[in-house]
């Protein structure tokens, strides 16, 4: 335990760093004040993977380390699409993944957001449409915002969610 | 012990058991060794293989003309073997290797699925690949099949046949294809009584996104993008399997500088993923403290492949003939330079890890494959290392530049989550080792040579030692440079299945964590 603690001691918050990275930072609090604005200060995300490589995941995934500590500005991942405002997802749509997140859109209360997160998303990327993939998200649900990149990193994403809070 | 010192005793069994070998290349698909034989010989000769010692290591077709050319790899000490043969199109009926070979299931209902190949005598013919996306008697590899047909109408995968249980509490869950994390989709259905697990039954292929027909028609570099999508986490390791497998076609040979740097990639991916996967395991046992730890760990470790080698995964590093872009002197110091403050954080860490009692608690004993179970299936990587499965390719067969390198690798025998987690954590402290040598000894000079595409026909193996284990990867190049077949087969194909057996009267609250300790790729075996 006294490992832990010194660990913990030593590691220090490394949150508070932040503000030396200027953009970071600034995308944060536009981050937080859209977010207190319009959904009353709490964003809940599903993230579906409708054919991704499992590279946009990944730094999705990133975006609650503590560097990027997205959970500060208010916004968290959930599990049901019944408790979600937004729905962020990667990969071209699979035909087999196709059914799945007809019905994960349609689970989703409204209003809600749809955001294709990642080039695959965004366009079909390396994949494109063919006899086994739709595609851009959008083929299939429609989409209100898309963030590029293969895959976006976590300041993208961050700089992307808050980019729909702003037009929305 | 040489390479393949062993061909001659199998090469005799097969004569004893009547199994007629028509023909054999050492050179085709070097460094395998190619082995032509009838189609009736497929199952027998799968069984002698089996009784000798062989591992199987992956099946696929490709059409020629009116005929379909299957070829199944076996691999011995780190060598491999490529059986193959041909059956008609009209009538493509083979013996299957499942019986003798049970991580031959599904590989084979792929290709029953993707070409029409019936597998007589195989124990469980179900459609695998196939949802209910394009009709029962349409193959999708096959060259009247065009990539851009029309799929069926959407409608939900309803008609499979599960294993169902009866009886008295026995309760079934099923969970996905949309799971409740940041993860893949696939479908996992559980029996239950009270907490504990009587059977899990995995469905997979939601992420089919027809990868190997799309292969089809690039070119070389276009390949190398797509293989480096197969499995976002090994973007490394694939693209550089692919791009083996075409410079082997074209007998091309990379400069060693390139091939060092192809091996500091694929160390620091190995990294990555293991710093992720260590912080999960520990996550899913709610133990958050060491979850933020490694995530941070893993974080600046992203941060140095984005400063220095231009991408936070490093996709698109790997090119045909060599690599994108070479590193500075000072990106070397900058790599160098990290290698011993991550030494040093885990040196705090992984004594906690060791011994921490709930940790303990929860890893040890959970999730059991033993060693046994690990050899039939022909588990790989650290799946297979956790479970006395010795292998290494890196070690076993080294390609450049690990001949001139020394590669340890970890074995364990309790099979358990703990010891999947502890062969990780070994494998990050051998692969810093690696990179100091690696980056201490970087050859000069260039670190690409012009793609010069083969003849049509061409073919190529390549295979490396993924994070996740061995991949092989298969490539045939058609006219003009062209893809004509491309056949990535990523370790999970075998070490998903092991979830099924390990999970086996543990606790469904277990399942997260002995998923994670397994973390198989869905994309990477999906296709
Ligand atoms: S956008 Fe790139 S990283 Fe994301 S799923 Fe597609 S190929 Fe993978």
């Amino acid at each position: 335990m006294l490992r832990i603690l010194n660990k913990i001691r030593q590691t220090g918050l490394i949150t508070e760093d932040l503000p030396r990275d200027v953009v970071l930072e600034q995308v944060g609090a536009q981050l937080r004040a859209g977010i207190a604005r319009q959904f009353q200060g709490s964003l809940a995300i599903r993230q579906v993977d409708a054919g991704s490589c499992n590279a946009c995941e990944l730094e999705i995934h990133a975006l609650n380390n503590g560097y990027y500590d997205i959970e500060r500005y208010g916004v968290h991942f959930v599990a049901s699409p019944r408790h979600a405002d937004v729905l962020l997802v990667t990969g071209p749509v699979s035909v087999h993944m196709e059914t799945a997140l007809l019905r994960t859109y349609e689970a989703t209360p409204a209003p809600r957001l749809v955001i294709a997160a990642g080039d695959c998303a965004a366009c079909g990327g390396e994949f494109g449409c063919s006899y086994a993939s739709r595609g851009a998200v959008s083929n299939v649900i429609p989409v209100d915002a898309v963030i590029p990149g293969c895959p976006p990193t976590p300041l993208a994403l961050m700089q992307g969610l808050l980019q729909v809070l702003e037009e929305t | 012990m040489s390479h393949f010192d062993w061909l001659s005793e199998l090469l005799a069994r097969y004569q004893d058991e009547r199994v007629l070998v028509r023909r054999g290349s050492a050179r085709e698909l070097a460094p395998a060794h190619l082995l032509e034989i009838d189609a009736e010989d497929w199952g027998r000769a799968a069984q002698v293989a089996a009784q000798f010692g062989c591992r199987w290591a992956g099946v696929w077709a490709e059409q020629h003309d009116d005929s379909l050319l299957i070829s199944a790899a076996l691999a011995y000490q780190g060598d491999h073997l490529l059986l193959r043969t041909a059956v008609p199109l009209a009538a493509p009926r083979l013996p299957s290797q499942t019986p003798y070979y049970p991580g031959a299931d599904r590989m084979e209902r792929h290709v029953q699925d993707m070409h029409g190949v019936v597998f007589s005598d195989h124990p469980d013919p179900r459609r695998w690949s196939r949802h209910n996306r394009w009709a029962p008697d349409r193959y999708p590899l096959r060259k009247d099949f065009s990539v851009d047909n029309a799929p069926l109408p959407a409608a939900p995968e309803q008609d499979y046949s599960f294993i169902q249980t009866q009886g008295a509490g026995a309760y079934e869950i099923p969970v996905g294809p949309v799971h409740a994390g940041i993860i893949e989709p696939g479908h996992f259905r559980f029996q239950a009584v009270g907490e504990m697990v009587l059977n899990l039954e995995q469905r997979l292929g939601y992420v089919h996104k027809g990868i190997e027909k799309i292969a089809e028609g690039r070119d070389a570099h276009g390949l190398a993008r797509l293989a480096g999508r197969v499995s976002g986490d090994s973007t490394v390791h694939h693209a550089w399997a692919a791009c083996m497998a075409m410079e082997r076609a074209a007998r091309i040979t990379v400069p060693p500088r390139a091939q060092a740097l192809r091996a500091v990639y694929a160390e620091r991916e190995r990294i990555a993923n293991h710093l992720g996967d260590i912080g999960a395991i520990c996550n899913d046992v709610a133990f958050a403290f060491m979850w933020q730890q490694f995530a941070r760990l893993r974080e600046l470790w992203l941060r140095d492949n984005a400063a220095c080698c231009g991408h936070r995964l490093l996709m698109d590093c790997i090119v045909p003939g060599g690599v994108a872009r070479d590193l500075s002197a000072e990106q070397v110091v900058r790599l160098r330079s990290a290698v011993d403050p991550l030494r040093r954080e885990l040196a705090a860490l992984y004594p906690i890890l060791d011994d921490h009692p709930s940790l303990e608690d929860r890893l040890a004993t959970t999730g059991v494959l033993s060693a046994e179970q690990a050899q039939r299936l022909g588990c790989l990587g650290y799946v297979g290392k956790a479970s006395g499965q010795d292998a290494d390719l890196r070690r076993d067969h080294p390609y450049a530049p690990y001949d001139r390198l020394h590669v340890p690798s970890p074995l364990f025998q309790t099979g358990d989550v703990e010891a999947r987690m502890q062969v990780r954590m070994q494998e990050v402290l051998d692969s810093l080792e690696l990179l100091v040598v690696l980056l201490d000894t970087l050859p000069d000079g260039a670190v690409q040579v012009p793609w010069q595409a083969p003849a049509a026909g061409s073919e190529g193996l390549g295979l490396v030692e993924g994070w996740r284990g061995e991949i092989l990867s298969y490539v045939r190049f058609g006219a003009d440079g062209r893809i004509a077949r491309y056949f990535p087969r990523d370790p999970s194909w075998f070490n998903w299945p092991a979830l099924e057996l390990l999970i086996h009267g543990n606790i469904v609250p277990d399942f997260p964590v002995c998923n994670k300790s397994v973390n198989g790729s869905y994309s990477g075996h999906d296709l």
